[in-house]
């Protein structure tokens, strides 16, 4: 039923999403910097939501380690919104909206029966290869400790600004 | 992914119950999320159930995006804890879990602490000198490390605990099970 993650060497596709309603970002925008995408399957739902808090909790340590945190769900902008204000976030989501799926679509993490993205992460590095993904049964929260390892394992950086 | 706890339980945390008991249960609890007071008293039945075999361990994991009263509150009960004494800790972390609907805020919590007989001045001193923040930094990185996907979550014996904290008899089942290991 599951289509397969990209698999870590793998060229991260780029996209464009809306961030807000009346600004878009793409992954190339990123390119120099670390991303860890997070896709999940609805704002609002209880283990989402606790997924996201943690995550934003944890903000502080994916900046230690240089990457910036997105989200990725189906859920228009506006809806993104109003999650964001609720939970206090301080990353973007990115709506993956019209067509919908599509980006999920594309990175293997689309859950065609159900019309949501699947519970998953990439982690891709300064030249936009993913290095590691992960994806969690749709109702378990996967934690951070995966994550932060998969980033911490990556080769150090040369010169920038932000790393500690 | 690890799910198991990566800092081991030792003389640093706050445990209720002997320490060579069979099975250690650890909490990672927010003193403000409504589920850690659910959970509250699902461990005293666990508590009472198992009596001597069970040592169960408590520690922060504030989520303080959500939760903007979680920080003090774990600041309020160490604050208790060392001005004094393990019991006073205990009876603050009842109380604070007992009253969490009454609301958390810094009056709250000192009045929680004077009801102990701990000075609540005392208390806001060390909550405002961020005593107790390194602490409860660590208590919630040994968290992340070990897989708290939320709160609260349990680890059995430093294995994370997936099932449905809040089946109070599967629970115990699982603890028992962890209890009597083949021999």
């Amino acid at each position: 039923m599951s289509t397969p993650l990209l698999a870590p060497g793998t060229t991260a596709p780029d996209f464009t999403l809306h961030a807000t309603p009346d600004q878009t970002l793409s992954l190339s925008e990123l390119q120099g910097r670390r991303v860890v995408l997070v896709f999940y399957p609805a704002d609002f739902s209880p283990v989402c939501g606790d997924e996201l808090a943690l995550y934003n909790q944890l903000l502080p340590e994916f900046h230690r380690v240089g990457a910036e945190l997105v989200g990725i769900s189906v859920d228009g902008a506006w809806c993104h919104r109003a999650f964001a204000e609720q939970r206090n976030l301080h990353f973007t989501l990115l709506s993956d909206f019209e067509p919908k799926g599509a980006v999920a679509r594309l990175y293997g993490a689309y859950r065609e029966h159900e019309g949501v993205c699947e519970r998953a992460l990439y982690v891709i590095d300064e030249g936009g290869i993913v290095r590691w993904s992960y994806r969690s049964p749709v109702g378990v929260n996967p934690g951070a400790d995966g994550l932060l390892e998969a980033l911490e394992a990556l080769p150090a950086r040369s010169a920038s600004g932000s790393a500690a | 992914m690890s799910a198991h706890l990566v800092l081991p339980v030792s003389a640093r945390d706050h445990a209720l119950g002997p320490a060579d008991a069979p099975v250690t249960l650890v909490k990672y609890g927010d003193y403000e999320c409504p589920h850690c007071a659910r959970a509250h008293p699902v461990v005293r039945q666990l508590r009472a159930h198992l009596g001597d075999r069970l040592r169960f361990v408590f520690r922060n994991f504030p989520l303080t995006e959500i939760h903007r009263h979680a920080e003090h509150a774990a600041e309020a009960a160490e604050a208790v804890a060392a001005l004094a004494g393990e019991d006073a800790f205990w009876a603050m972390h009842d109380r604070i879990y007992e009253h969490q609907g009454e609301g958390l805020g810094d009056h709250a919590l000192a009045a929680h602490a004077a009801a102990l007989g701990v000075d609540g001045d005392a208390v806001l001193r060390e909550i405002r000198g961020e005593t107790h923040l390194p602490r409860i930094r660590e208590d919630f990185m040994s968290g992340v490390r070990s897989g708290v996907n939320g709160t609260p979550t349990f680890y059995v014996n430093g294995a994370r605990f997936d099932d449905d904290w809040s089946d109070v008899h599967a629970f115990a089942r699982a603890l028992e099970a962890a209890a009597a290991p083949s021999r």
